[in-house]
């Protein structure tokens, strides 16, 4: 005999930031994403991992707008407090949505940076877009987010070309931070770096999520990323979520057999 | 306030657990069966048996590390009870935030972060100020024995003994009303026992309901309240019959 | 009615009636979308592409028997590209041509625009090379006009930005975008921004052509044209610090010379009709003996 009480119903009165419901996205006859649907609140890390083709980095163009559903939709708590279907917004208010309320960092610096132009107005982008037009207050802004992610002020005016890839990373952070997003989605950010390099950026991740009060969705096909950095995870396998929950549940008591055998792949260090 | 003062913190009710390991065909491991005890405020609940009894699942289960197949675990959070075995991730994070700490005999640290902070970053998390939480950090790793110079390290390189004490201090810094202990002292010397054993007896009278695990007999005597028999629950002669 | 050609062989301008029809219509929508590059099937030229195909395009769809012709380079009227293609046009379309700049109804220009203010009526043509402000940051086409489609125009600031950044003060001199009617980010093709002030509410229709590009776009009379900068870092033009040497202008746009191969050099009206018809006037040097520069 249980007790009678509904604790998610009575304390999780606050509604999720995003609510993603029955994403559906075939490739031909090939599918992408079949029926995916979570939640995501405010300052909640949450991971999607899988092996490559599981679907994880579609779903991960779907619920950032880039990639058009078959089915389904993704609900946004707009800056307003206006909840709307994200898929439903039209072309600008997606890019905008984009370039203030959420940031996107990519594998591949090249991708997410603007490799030609400095530092500074890798940065400054995003206030500029926004209308910013005072190079004094744009300039000290990307100082003080070059010091939020570890890169001295003073290379401000280097090219990204002349940094390092972790540092090309960290930029990516800030170029996406100056805006204050509430939502950020990752794509395998610590792919094809450094152990250490890794192991710093992962650190300054968890940081600055923490301390923003950040919602991050990071798709990773590594489970120590997942562990270190989420606070939940989805595991996906041919399009679909084949389990999720908390992250050390899920990792420590994995109950489906592909779960178990990623868990059980892992390279204990 | 003495009814209030007993009121059970947790109370675990047919509790059963079983995995089932899919890269092995299917066998199934039963772990826990039908677990029943309840610990209340101010005491120190140890669970015993041999070793692979479930014990170390138990508290796993608690935490919500570990799912529990069947039965319920009402931990007592802010005035009404919260069963784990239903509860949200949402809502276990915060049970874990608030409610429930967990001091393991391992040591799960960050990369850049110096011992000193990890534990900080334990008190700070229910809210305690800065000043405050440095202050209580030092006493209490001082306390511990552990070595100025390593406070400001990364624990990675540290002895087990050592890793150890810092798992004790980041749990028994914050202010949980329920502590679970899987075998703290399993790598201290009798000089740090000694301060787990009067760690323990100041949450017990805080009012913190502890559920421990101590394969030390010594250590078990010093602190249990009650001992719970956990091969009553065992699996093992259910799956014979 | 078409007039016959001067030169026989060839419609009137060259270009057939078709075309002539075909890049008027996109004249018309440009006009209508101030600052909005038009699309246009532009034609091959009898001349090579950089040497002004996109503005001759433009100027054979405009040119009526009544009209005055004036066509300059840099500003004159007596360089190779400007005397070819005012000749062009004397052969296929048998019209007059001027160096004047009061006295032309259409004025085909490349990399200046004249210091005699425009009059309502005139229409002033500029050869484009690379019509799109955005290419040099974002190489996408299809990028680039739904940045265009969507007014996203935070990268020109960028691209002002990394000036001061480099060099403490913006330096783009020539190509300096403008935002036309407070809507479309527009290359002014490469004139000095020294110009750009006279596009602002300039009373002159305003007609930019690029040929490679097959683009049309259009400034109407007395349409709003800001430079864009930063409240900090505001547009400035270049003043220069003394006069022409040759007819005493100040205020205007000067070309240096060198005078020998000892590195005497003088600093002269880059609108050569401008420097002709003030020394016509009895203007002449401020200072005699002001020429040899250092």
């Amino acid at each position: 005999m249980n007790a009678p009480n509904r604790p998610e119903l009575s304390q999780d009165t606050e509604l999720p930031l995003m609510q993603v419901r029955g994403l559906t996205r075939y490739f031909g006859a090939r599918p992408g994403c079949i029926d995916v649907s979570f939640d995501v609140f405010a300052g909640e890390v949450l991971a999607i991992v899988g092996e490559s083709g599981s679907g994880k980095s579609t779903l991960l163009s779907l619920i950032s707008a880039q990639l058009k559903p078959d089915q389904g939709a993704v609900h946004y708590q707009m800056r307003d407090g206006v909840n709307r279907n994200v898929l439903e917004l039209n072309e600008a208010e997606q890019r905008l949505l984009m370039r203030t309320d959420w940031g996107f960092v990519h594998q591949d610096p090249a991708m997410g940076l603007r490799m030609g132009i400095s530092a500074g107005a890798n940065i400054g982008e995003r206030l500029m877009a926004i209308g910013a037009r005072h190079y004094g207050d744009i300039r000290s802004a990307a100082q003080s987010w070059l010091t939020c992610v570890e890169i001295e002020p003073d290379r401000i005016d280097d090219l990204p070309k002349a940094f390092s890839g972790g540092m090309r990373q960290r930029l990516q952070f800030a170029r996406n931070l100056v805006t204050q997003p509430r939502l950020i989605f990752m794509d395998e950010p610590t792919g094809g770096l450094d152990v250490s390099v890794q192991a710093r950026l992962l650190d300054l991740l968890r940081e600055l999520a923490a301390n923003l009060g950040l919602a991050v969705i990071i798709v990773t096909h590594d489970l120590g990323v997942a562990r270190i950095l989420s606070h939940r995870i989805l595991v996906m396998r041919r399009g679909r979520v084949i389990e999720q929950g908390l992250t050390d549940q899920v990792l420590d008591d994995p109950q489906e057999p592909y779960t178990q055998l990623l868990v059980s792949s892992i390279l204990q260090a | 306030m003495p009814g209030d003062f007993e009121k059970a913190m947790v109370r675990v009710e047919n509790a059963s657990k079983t995995f089932v390991m899919h890269l092995q065909g299917g066998t199934r491991l039963p772990a826990v069966a039908h677990a029943r005890f309840t610990a209340v405020r101010g005491e120190c609940l140890v669970l015993a048996g041999p070793s692979g009894i479930g014990k170390s699942s138990l508290l796993k289960m608690i935490y919500g590390n570990y799912r529990c197949d069947s039965g319920a675990i009402h931990v007592h959070h802010q005035g009404r009870y919260i069963d784990v075995a239903q509860a949200s991730a949402r809502m276990i994070l915060r049970l874990r935030l608030e409610t429930v700490g967990y001091v393991s005999q391992f040591l799960r640290v960050m990369p850049r972060v110096s011992a000193f902070d990890v534990v900080c970053a334990s008190a700070k998390a229910q809210g305690m100020n800065d000043a405050l939480a440095r202050t209580e950090t030092a006493e209490l790793l001082d306390r511990l024995h552990l070595p100025k110079r390593l406070w400001n390290l990364p624990p990675a390189t540290f002895s087990g003994g050592e890793q150890q004490r810092i798992n004790i201090a980041r749990g028994f810094i914050s202010d949980h009303p329920v502590l679970l202990l899987d075998e703290p002292t399993a790598s201290l010397d009798a000089a740090n026992c000694a301060v787990v054993v009067e760690l323990i007896a100041e949450k017990k009278r805080a009012g913190v309901a502890m559920i421990g695990v101590f394969h030390d007999h010594e250590m078990r005597e010093k602190i249990a309240d009650r001992v719970i028999d956990v091969s009553q629950f065992s699996a093992r002669e259910e799956n014979c019959g | 009615m078409i007039e016959s050609p001067h030169e026989t062989g060839y419609n009137f301008a060259y270009l057939d009636e078709q075309t002539k029809r075909m890049i008027r219509r996109a004249i018309m929508k440009a006009i209508a979308i101030p600052g909005y590059q038009v699309p246009f099937a532009a034609r091959e030229m009898p001349m090579p592409h950089g040497w002004g195909t996109g503005g001759v395009q433009l100027t054979a769809a405009l040119l009526g028997p009544e009209d005055v012709l004036k066509v300059i380079d840099q500003g004159a009227d007596d360089t190779t590209n400007a005397v070819s293609i005012r000749q062009f046009f004397q052969k296929t379309a048998g019209i007059a041509t001027t160096t004047r700049t009061d006295e032309a109804s259409i004025i085909q220009t490349r990399h200046r625009i004249p210091e005699m203010p425009l009059k309502a009526g005139q229409i002033l043509v500029y050869q484009v090379p690379i019509p799109e402000p955005l290419r040099f940051l974002e190489p996408r086409e299809t990028e680039t006009r739904k940045m265009h489609a969507l007014e996203e125009y935070g990268l020109m600031h960028v691209k002002l930005y990394e000036d001061i950044a480099r060099h403490g003060y913006i330096a783009t001199t020539y190509a300096y975008p403008v935002r036309v009617e407070g809507r479309y980010v527009m290359d002014p093709s490469p004139i000095p921004k020294f110009d750009n002030p006279k596009m602002q509410m300039s009373p002159a229709l305003q007609l930019f052509g690029a040929g490679r590009e097959k683009r049309i776009y259009a400034i109407a009379p007395h349409t709003r044209v800001a430079s864009l900068d930063f409240d900090d870092h505001p547009f400035k033009i270049n003043r220069f610090d003394r006069p022409c040497a040759l007819c005493g202008g100040e205020g205007v746009y000067l070309d240096e010379v060198l005078m020998d191969d000892r590195g005497q050099r003088m600093f002269v009206c880059s609108d050569t009709s401008y420097c002709e018809s003030r020394r016509a006037m009895g203007h002449g040097p401020v200072d005699a003996s002001a020429e040899p520069a250092r």
